[in-house]
């Protein structure tokens, strides 16, 4: 295992996407993610890698188009109000197929905002930002482990599918020093026979494109992709299990509140509750056969987000409205604390037993 | 026992523990009796600031000045000018954290005339050897010559707050004391103490002082 070292959480996922392989980076300067364009300014001459700080967001994304023609590894990063901005550009790249990482270390909304986290861009991930049929892979470190290894993850899943990934996290754990490990990750290589990066007269060129001039061709096009989802769907769903085996309780967190809300638990479990958790990593695909399984068990859940409440759609509609779904939730930059989180618990399990 | 000038000025490396190296020190001083005063200098990073050991400075009597805006949704790099005490009150000592990197370190600027006039003075860089950009020695010297470039001012210490956060252990520590010993000896600069968090601090460095830090708690999810 490498040596460990003390990193602030954004710096840990701009280390891992240099040791990703990606050697362009195009971003513009926003808290609480600036740390990400900061650590790439000085890492990437280094190694003979592009730092470019854009004239705007909006000019970042669309140099990520440009690099990820061309097969490189791209990302870009920003904090809500900038990955609004960006949003455009997303769904150009999804329309395209360009494989991407773009991060979003949240603040509070809507509008300007504040700078403290947030997890309420939940909805803009998920549900997608931008015009037309599309999704993203969305990734939800819980800690700066998880930056790092999320981040080798994400790039990996991009290539592989020619999709957009995002790492939705919040600026707490973009700001926050935790010991870590900068262990290599997946690192496969896959077919870009696709890219624009010179035909040197041998092979018929590559045309990476969105628009399309028939509307049957068009649609054809969006069949297509969805038909990939479904397998993403069906392989790539990741999540975390705590003290699920005996719980009569299911909170569902994601990120911070994930960790708020184990504090939470272990002082109800004291108490004699018997609560657990399933936190999502992987936001889309969202983990529903296992809130499914979870639902025939527990009595209640729990959606704990920072937000006025967004995921807790999600967790409806996966267990089918089959329980009651509370909502334990701060925003604005306000984080819940476990005594909140526990309060909660409590309610729940007021709730009479399994009928 | 340390020896302590009447300012004490920490800077150092971008997430270095410059803030809660402060914090402790002030109490540090406050507990050997002398009337201290925290100043708040980082312009650079609005999260996780002195204003979280707020109420412990408050318990002890210490006084904290800090921008008004710092912990909160205004991201704007302002000084407050109740920070001229640190030159104007002669009658408190002032430990003064300074925002990371050659960045934060500007701030300092216009208090430094007047503080190396009074030359009663300590300039402290903080090393963390566990940060990876000042892992390796040459790495060290790179920050310590940007911060005195930008300051124009030398350092007078060095200060050893080697930590991997949480997970820190005896271990952890002493394994960083040939490593600062010798970037002390090729800057010819003294090793003015080594931070140990409290539980550990009865370790024994051979010529080491120690200061016994209290962590600052700095959220509900740790």
């Amino acid at each position: 295992m490498a040596e460990k070292v003390l990193m602030k959480g954004n710096e840990a996922l701009a280390e891992a996407a240099i040791m990703a392989g990606c050697k362009h980076y195009v971003g513009y300067p926003i808290t609480p993610q600036t740390e990400i364009a900061a650590y790439m300014s000085k890492r990437m001459p280094k190694i003979d890698g592009l730092f470019l700080q854009a004239e705007s967001e909006i000019a970042a994304i669309n140099m990520v188009i440009g690099v990820s023609s061309s097969g490189h590894r791209a990302m870009t990063s920003s904090s809500s109000p900038g990955i609004s901005l960006k949003s455009e550009g997303i769904s150009y790249l999804a329309g395209c197929e360009l494989p991407a990482l773009i991060v979003n270390v949240q603040r509070g909304g809507p509008g300007l905002g504040g700078i403290q986290p947030s997890q309420s861009d939940y909805f803009q991930a998920t549900k997608g930002g931008g015009h037309g049929d599309y999704k993203l892979i969305v990734l939800a470190p819980a800690s700066v482990q998880e930056m790092v290894d999320l981040t080798f993850k994400g790039f990996d899943l991009a290539d592989k599918y020619r999709m957009q990934t995002m790492i939705l996290t919040d600026g707490t754990i973009g700001q926050m020093m935790e010991p870590v490990s900068l262990e290599k990750g997946i690192l496969n290589e896959y077919d870009k026979s696709w890219a624009t990066n010179g035909t040197r007269g041998k092979r018929e060129r590559n045309i990476i494109n969105s628009l399309s001039l028939d509307a049957q061709e068009l649609e054809q096009w969006n069949i297509n992709r969805f038909e990939k989802y479904k397998v993403i769907e069906e392989n790539e769903v990741m999540y975390e299990e705590f003290m699920m085996d005996d719980a009569e309780i299911c909170i569902v967190a994601f990120g911070i509140s994930s960790r708020v809300s184990k504090n939470a638990i272990m002082e109800a479990r004291k108490q004699g509750i018997k609560v657990g958790m399933i936190r999502p990593i992987t936001l889309w695909p969202f983990p529903k056969k296992a809130l499914l399984k979870a639902a025939d068990k527990v009595k209640a859940f729990i959606s704990v987000e920072l937000s006025m409440g967004q995921m807790i759609e999600d967790v409806e509609l996966a267990i089918k409205c089959k329980k009651p779904v509370l909502l334990c939730n701060r925003t604005g930059g306000v984080i819940m604390t476990p005594d909140e989180v526990l309060e909660k618990i409590k309610e729940a399990d007021k709730i009479g037993g399994n009928d | 026992m340390i020896d302590s000038k009447r300012v004490t000025l920490f800077l150092g490396h971008y997430g270095s523990g410059k803030t809660n190296v402060a914090l402790n020190y002030a109490l540090y001083l406050k507990n050997k009796g002398l009337k201290t005063a925290v100043y708040d200098l980082d312009i650079v990073n609005p999260y996780f600031r002195t204003l979280d050991g707020k109420s412990i400075l408050d318990k002890e009597g210490i006084r904290l000045v800090v921008s008004r805006f710092a912990n909160s949704n205004v991201d704007l790099p302002s000084l407050p000018s109740e920070a001229y005490a640190i030159i104007d009150d002669k009658t408190s000592h002032a430990v003064v954290d300074v925002g990371g990197d050659d960045r934060g370190a500007l701030a300092l600027g216009r208090y430094l005339p007047e503080i190396k006039k009074e030359n009663n003075y300590e300039m402290l860089l903080v090393a963390n050897k566990y940060r990876p950009e000042t892992r390796t020695i040459e790495g060290l010297i790179e920050i310590k010559e940007e911060i005195e470039r930008v300051t124009g001012t030398l350092f007078t210490g060095v200060v050893n707050n080697s930590n991997l956060g949480r997970e820190t252990t005896e271990e952890t520590v002493l394994s960083s004391i040939d490593f600062m010993q010798k970037f002390c000896d090729i800057t010819k600069l003294p090793l003015k103490f080594t931070c140990v968090k409290r539980e550990l601090s009865s370790i024994i460095i051979k010529d080491n002082k120690i200061l016994p830090m209290d962590l600052i708690k700095y959220g509900s999810w740790q």
